[in-house]
C-alpha cells in the first residue's frame, strides 16, 4: 500500500467510521431506540436451576445452560415455552414479552423446578 | 396348596424378621462375604437361601422358571462416570450369557437409552441380541420419553401396549405387569402412574386368584425411597392397593442405580443397579446422578439381578452380581443364610 493508502487504512478510515457511529449514537432516543435488556442466565447444575428465581424486566430474554451431566429441559408450566433437551453444554434461550411469573420444571426430573418473574 | 407347606412358609418368612439381623447387616454380610442369595420362588411365594460359590451348578434344579432383570443401560452416555457403557452392557449380557442356567428371558426396567435417540436404541437391540434369552420385556425410563411422548420408543417397544406402554403377561402361572411412571410427569412431583394406568391396572387382576403370583415392574421405584430427589411415584399407593389380597407380590425397579429392597407384608420391593454407572446414596450427595468411582471399582458397582424360581423353604432375598468379579473374601463362608 502506498503511505497515502495506509494513512486512509490506518487512521482516516477508522477515525471516519467512529465519527459515523458516534453521529449516529448521538442522535435522539426514542423509547423505541432504547437498547435490549442484557439477557439472564439460568445455571443448570447438580439437578437445580441456578438461580431459582430470575427476576428480568419486560423484554429480557432469559439463556438457560445446562452445566450438569445429565441432560435436562426447562418447560413452562402454563405452556409458555418449551426448551428442547438440553445436553450438557446446550442452550435454551426464551424472550419474556409480558409481565408475570412464569413457574417451569424440567420434564425429565420434575423435582426440578424454578421461575421467572418479569417486573 | 398344602396348609403345612404354607405355614412352613410363612413361618420362614416370619423369621427373617425375627432372626436378630437387621436387614442392613444382612446385606453388608452378604456383599463381604462375597455371595449371593438366590431369590426363589415355591408354589408362589418367594423363598429364597444362600448360595455359596458352588451353587451355580445347582442353580435351576427344578426350578420354576428363572428370568433375570437388568436395568438403566443409559446407551448414549458418555460422560466420566462411564465413558463406555456400551461395553459395560456387554459385560452383563455376557454374565448373563455365562448363567449355568440359562433364563427364560430379560427384563429391561427402563433408561434404555441416554437420549431416545434411534442410534442408541439400535446399540441397544443390537447388543441384546447376543443375549442367551431372547424375549425381552421392556417399560421405559424417562430418560426414554424424550421424543414427543416417548415415540421413539414405543416405535420399538411398544408393540402390545397400552398409553404410554404399560402391559401385563402370564408366564408358568405368575402374571407380570409392566407399568410406566414416567410420562406426563408434573412439576414439583415424582413419579406418576397416572390415571387410565390405574384403571386399566385394576381391571387387568380382577378375577385372577389371590395365589398367583405377581410381578409389577416399573422404571421409578414404586416406594418412595427419598422425596427430595425424585425416588419414588405419587400415586403408588392406589396401584399397590390394587395387589393387597395377592399372596406374592414382588416388585422391580430401576432408576436409582443401586439396589435398594423392602418388604412390606407379602410385597417385597426391590432395586436393581444399572449396568452404565451409579448413582450415590440417597442424601449422601449434592444431588442425584452419575457418580464417578474409581475405574477399578466401576464393574463391582454395575450389575443384573438374577430371579430364580426354586422349590425350596428358605428366607428370602434376591441375587444381585456386580459385573465384576467378587473374588474371593476373608471368610468365604457361603454368608448368613440359613
Amino acid at each position: 500500500m502506498t503511505r497515502k493508502n495506509m494513512w486512509l487504512a490506518g487512521v482516516a478510515a477508522p477515525v471516519m467510521i467512529a465519527a459515523l457511529l458516534l453521529f449516529a449514537g448521538s442522535t435522539s432516543v426514542t423509547a423505541a431506540d432504547r437498547p435490549s435488556p442484557a439477557p439472564a442466565g439460568v445455571k443448570i447444575d447438580n439437578f437445580s436451576f441456578g438461580p431459582q428465581t430470575v427476576t428480568v424486566p419486560v423484554g429480557a430474554t432469559v439463556v438457560w445452560t445446562n452445566s450438569d451431566d445429565i441432560p435436562h429441559t426447562a418447560v413452562s408450566t402454563e405452556g409458555l415455552f418449551k426448551s428442547k433437551v438440553m445436553d450438557t453444554d446446550e442452550k435454551f434461550s426464551y424472550t419474556f414479552t409480558k409481565a408475570g411469573t412464569y413457574p417451569y420444571y424440567c420434564t425429565i426430573h420434575p423435582k426440578m423446578t424454578g421461575r421467572v418473574v418479569v417486573q | 396348596m398344602p396348609d403345612k407347606k404354607q405355614d412352613l412358609i410363612d413361618q420362614q418368612l416370619q423369621d427373617l424378621n425375627n432372626d436378630g439381623v437387621d436387614r442392613r447387616g444382612f446385606l453388608k454380610c452378604m456383599a463381604w462375604a462375597g455371595t449371593g442369595l438366590v431369590w426363589t420362588m415355591s408354589g408362589g411365594i418367594p423363598v429364597s437361601r444362600a448360595f455359596a460359590k458352588g451353587y451355580g451348578k445347582d442353580a435351576g434344579k427344578g426350578a420354576d422358571f428363572s428370568f433375570v432383570q437388568i436395568s438403566d443401560s443409559h446407551i448414549g452416555f458418555n460422560k466420566p462416570a462411564n465413558p463406555d457403557v456400551t461395553a459395560t452392557l456387554q459385560t452383563a449380557i455376557n454374565k448373563i450369557n455365562a448363567m449355568p442356567h440359562k433364563p427364560d428371558f430379560i427384563i429391561h426396567t427402563g433408561d434404555l437409552s441416554q437420549l431416545s435417540k434411534p442410534s442408541e436404541f439400535d446399540t441397544l437391540d443390537q447388543a441384546l441380541k447376543g443375549a442367551s434369552a431372547k424375549q425381552i420385556y421392556f417399560v421405559p425410563g424417562e430418560h426414554d420419553m424424550l421424543s414427543d411422548n416417548g415415540e421413539q420408543y414405543l416405535e420399538r417397544y411398544g408393540k402390545g401396549t397400552k398409553g404410554s406402554g404399560w402391559y401385563s403377561f402370564d408366564h408358568k402361572g405368575v402374571h407380570f405387569v409392566g407399568l410406566v411412571n414416567v410420562a406426563n410427569l408434573k412439576a414439583g412431583g415424582m413419579g406418576s402412574l397416572g390415571h387410565d394406568q390405574l384403571e386399566w391396572f385394576e381391571a387387568d387382576l380382577k378375577g385372577r386368584s389371590a395365589s398367583t403370583p405377581i410381578v409389577l415392574f416399573a422404571h421409578i421405584p414404586l416406594w418412595t425411597i427419598y422425596p427430595d430427589w425424585g425416588w419414588g411415584t405419587d400415586d403408588s399407593e392406589q396401584a399397590l392397593s390394587y395387589v393387597k389380597r395377592f399372596g406374592s407380590v414382588t416388585v422391580l425397579n430401576g432408576h436409582i442405580h443401586q439396589v435398594m429392597q423392602k418388604v412390606e407384608g407379602k410385597v417385597s420391593f426391590h432395586t436393581a443397579m444399572s449396568t452404565a454407572f451409579p448413582q450415590p446414596a440417597p442424601g449422601k450427595a449434592p444431588s442425584a446422578g452419575p457418580m464417578k468411582v474409581p475405574a477399578d471399582q466401576l464393574q463391582r458397582v454395575l450389575g443384573i439381578t438374577d430371579v430364580n424360581y426354586l422349590v425350596s423353604g428358605r428366607s428370602l432375598a434376591v441375587v444381585d452380581s456386580p459385573l465384576g468379579d467378587s473374588g474371593s473374601s476373608a471368610s468365604g463362608n457361603g454368608g448368613p443364610g440359613r
